[in-house]
Parts: structure tokens; sequence; C-alpha cells
């Protein structure tokens, strides 16, 4: 662990009704650093990404934020870590009753306290910035999967979070909106937020990543920068998946 | 059918073209269709009417059910006597949504500090949904006044009512309870990942939408209070059953009765329409956001 380390992992076990997910993973992410997970469903990326804000509680191991939140620990406030680490899910989860805008001032409101006024702005200038403005005052059933995601992106932005989790934020959008929900992560990237992101975007993940990490069987594989990894992986299992996925 | 294939726009024009051959063709069955529809319903309605009315007993029902001399008598008494049953209900209906309401919130407790709270609330709706309504009513309406307490009301419409709240108040809980169960856990998921604490997440994102959902329900058991507010009677006070009961053991003529019964029907009726429209509207609007 070093100065710059946001994020350790250290050791984390799950299992769900008897089923080990999780068998002791590792993961270390630095300050302004993309990690990208990549691995065969079932291989536990987005269990880890749970784990990690304590939407899922460990059953062994070790998380720490930013060297001084422990996550792990059973008297950890989680509403404290939820408002430094945030999440964006397969599915959005938009709350369907409230607008656009709403929808990304709730929280800065009730949690961070802001006024309406002041959660209404960073909310529109937010917008503004994704080229989502014209939205504001619709409701999700009238957005396309590939707004409605990137509306969910910057949900979790307004809430400035030192640390973005993106789970397969792309699976399941139409194969035509997934550039633009990708362009977000790329803007954000170069804005220098750190980031882990479960992916099956090959292309993306070499493209973004300092460090890709390959799952299998609960554990970081094999893990590196993404040019090594894809080029040369060294362990046959990483081959072997990379092959897979790459020829579909 | 002839379709004017040249009228038509050239193909690609941004509007939403109907042939109008098509649609006045269209139009016209649709009329055609109305009225055979009410010509068979006033014949099949005619020949009902013909057939009763040369049953050998008519006479005889006639004159004690749909007595018109006895209708206009009595009506005015029994309208004054159904603003008791308007009454009790508007003053039931609210406490029975704040009431159930409170219950479901309660039941969905899960510190362990709560455990009380949340037994008591699990009870009282095992207890009053056990208990038939008009058993509910005997007892705190004949019960309480016989134990005497100072200072507590001997009422009967007051302890009628507060027995119609507590029957139905079990009742609303679980159409609420269910209603928070309707809401998908991943919203509950995103709220909290967003930092909001259980009662935010409860206040803001779960209840808008489970009271939404419950809508059709609660009317549905509103409409079934309107029609329970008769059931006070039995413990005297004068609303519209009671005075028709009245009025029918001077005149040994039942018409009273039917003229209560036809006065629920008119109070529910518009209730009956508006959950049937709240219900269709709530299906369009799922259908519209692709989630049904």
């Amino acid at each position: 662990m070093t100065a710059d380390t946001l994020l350790h992992v250290e050791g984390v076990w799950k299992a769900f009704e008897g089923h080990p997910v999780l068998r002791g993973l590792d993961l270390e992410v630095e300050r302004h650093q993309a990690v990208v997970l990549i691995g065969a469903s079932g291989s536990g990326k987005s269990t880890v990404l749970r784990c990690i804000n304590g939407l899922v509680p460990v059953d062994a191991g070790l998380i720490t934020l930013d060297g001084e939140i422990e996550v792990t620990s059973l008297d950890v406030d989680l509403d404290v870590v939820r408002r430094r680490v945030g999440i964006v899910f397969q599915s959005y989860n938009l709350f369907p009753h409230m607008t656009v805008l709403e929808n990304i001032a709730l929280a800065p409101r009730k949690v961070l306290g802001q006024s309406k006024a002041q959660a209404d702005e960073t909310a529109y200038s937010l917008l503004t910035r994704f080229g989502l403005h014209a939205k504001a005052d619709d409701y999700p059933d009238r957005l396309s999967g590939g707004q409605a995601q990137r509306v969910a992106i910057v949900r979790a932005l307004a809430m400035e979070p030192e640390l973005m989790l993106f789970d397969e934020v792309t699976s399941a959008l139409d194969p035509t909106l997934v550039g633009e929900v990708l362009q977000v992560v790329r803007d954000l990237k170069l804005a220098g937020l750190t980031m882990v992101m479960a992916t099956h975007e090959m292309h993306f993940a070499r493209e973004v990543a300092d460090t890709v990490c390959f799952l299998r069987d609960g554990m970081v594989h094999e893990q590196g920068p993404p040019e090594l990894i894809f080029s040369q992986p060294s362990k046959p299992e990483t081959r072997e998946f990379l092959a897979r996925i790459l020829d579909k | 059918m002839t379709t004017d294939v040249q009228g038509a726009p050239a193909p690609g024009t941004d509007i939403a073209y109907v042939d109008p051959t098509r649609r006045a063709l269209s139009q016209k069955r649709a009329r055609k269709n109305a009225l055979s529809g009410i010509l068979s319903l006033f014949a099949f309605l005619f020949i009902i009417c013909f057939i009763v009315s040369r049953t050998p007993g008519w006479a005889t029902v006639q004159e004690t059910f749909f007595n018109y001399e006895e209708f206009v008598k009595t009506l005015p008494g029994l309208l004054e006597a159904f603003l008791l049953n308007i009454r009790i209900f508007l003053i039931a209906e609210p406490l029975i949504l704040i009431l159930g309401l409170a219950v479901a919130l309660a039941r969905t407790l899960k510190s362990p500090i709560f455990l009380p709270i949340r037994v008591i609330a699990t009870l009282y709706v095992d207890i009053f949904r056990g208990i038939p309504t008009i058993l509910v009513i005997f007892l705190l309406g004949f019960g309480i006044p016989a134990l005497r307490l100072v200072g507590v009301p001997n009422d009967a419409v007051f302890w009628g009512t507060t027995a119609l709240v507590l029957s139905y108040g079990a009742y609303v809980a679980e159409v609420f309870r269910a209603g928070i169960g309707s809401v998908h856990g991943s919203q509950t998921m995103a709220a909290r990942s967003l930092g909001l604490n259980m009662w935010q997440t409860n206040r803001h994102v779960v209840l808008p939408q489970a009271i939404r959902n419950v809508i059709p329900p609660l009317l549905n058991d509103f409409i079934s209070l309107q029609k329970d507010t008769a059931l006070i009677a039995v413990l005297g006070p004068i609303e519209v059953l009671r005075q028709a009961q009245i009025d029918t053991s001077s005149s040994f003529n039942y018409t009273p009765y039917v003229g209560a019964a036809l006065l629920f029907i008119l109070l529910t009726i518009p209730m009956t329409r508006f959950a049937d429209w709240i219900q269709l509207r709530t299906m369009k609007q799922r259908r519209i956001a692709g989630t049904s």
C-alpha cells in the first residue's frame, strides 16, 4: 500500500448460499487510476464492486478506502462510505417517479444538505456537460437506454465521489448506444476520476485502463497494463479467455 | 373496400397519415355497432320487464318493495340519516390511511430496538384481520361504555367509527405492505448506494412508488368501507339503515330498505368508476414505461 492508494482490497471472501464467489481476492487502486475487471460471467466482477461500497457484506477480508475507512468493519457507517464511492449498475435503476433533474438532485439535497437551487444548478451543469440538458424535465420512461445510463452516471457524479464503480454499464444496451455511454466514462477518466470498471468491452478496456485485472475463480488471476495483458498474457487461462471473447 | 392510393402524401412525409375513405368507413361501422348495441339492450330490457310484470306475484312484490308513495314519504328521512353515514366515512377514511401506512412502515423496521413496535404491528394486523368487523363494533360500542370509565366518550358513533378504523386499518396496512414489496429491490439498492439512509430511501424512493401501485386496491377497500358504515346501525345511532328499519317497522312495507340500498349504490358507483379509470390509467402508464 502506497500513499497514493485510494482503495485497498485484501483477501476478500464471499459466498452466496454456500457457493464461493470471491476466494481471497486482492486489489489495489491508486488515485486517478482506471482499473478494469475482466473475466467470464460469475468470476466475481460484480460482487467485488458491491463489496467495495458495502452493498454486499464480505465473509472475510479487508477493504479500506483512502487508508482511513475500513469498509469491511462491522461498525462502519456505510452511508459515509457510499457518500464517497459512486456506483452505476447495468440496469440504470433510475427512480421512475422523478424527473431526470430530480433523480440527480435527490441525494445531494438529502445526503449532503444542499439547497434545492444549489443541487439543481449542479445537476444542470452536469447534464449540460454530457449533452443531456434537454432531458432535464423528462421522466426516465422517455429516455433511450443510452440516455438513461448516462443520467445514472451523472446521478452518481453529483455526489462528487472519490471513487466510481461501473458494473457492466453497457451490457444492457443496444449495440448502437454503447458508444455514447463509453464516451462519458472516457471523459471522466481524462478528468482524473478514480474508477473500477467491470466490463466485457475489451477494446474500451484496452484504451482506457491503467491496469487490467483478469478475474478467475474468485481471484485476480493475472493483472498488468492493458498492452501486456491483451498482447502477451502470461497465463494460458487469460489467453484462452481473451481468444474466446475477442473472437465474437 | 376501396383504398385511395392516389390521395396519399409523398412517401416519407412526417405526418400520421390515414386514408380518409378508410377512416370514414371505419367510423360508420363504429356508429352502426353502437346503435345495434343500444337497440339490443332496450329490446332485452323490454322483454324482461314484460315477463316480470306478467308474473302472478308481481303486484305484491311491487307493493312491498317498490311502493312509490312509501318511497317519496321516507326518502327525506333516509337522506338525512345517510348524511351520518357519509360523515362517518369521511372521518374514518383518512384515519384508516394514516393508521394503515404507519403499521405497514412499522413492520419494515429492521433495527433490534424496534422489535416491540414490529411485534405490536404484526399482532394488530393478525388480530383485527381475523375478527369480523361487526364483532369489533359490538365489542367497542357496547363493551367500552359499559366500563363507565371517566373521561371516555360513551357515544355510539364514536366507538362505531373507531371499530371501523381499527378493522379497516389492518386491511389497509396489508395493502400498503404489498405495495412496498412491489417496488423492486434494485430501487432500494440504487438509493442506498447514493448515500441515502433507510428512512430517506423509504420516504423519497420506495413509498411514492408503493402508494401509486396500491391506489386501485385502496379504492376498492374504501368502496367496501362506504357500505360497512351501515354496520354501526347495530349500536343504535340513526344512520340510514337504522332509519329504514324504523320506517319499515311502522308501515310493514320494505320500500325504505330499497331506498337505503339505492342511496348506497348512488354513492359507490362513482367511486367504482373512478377506481376502474385509475386502474386503466396505471396499466397504460406501465405499458408506456415498458414495465409490465
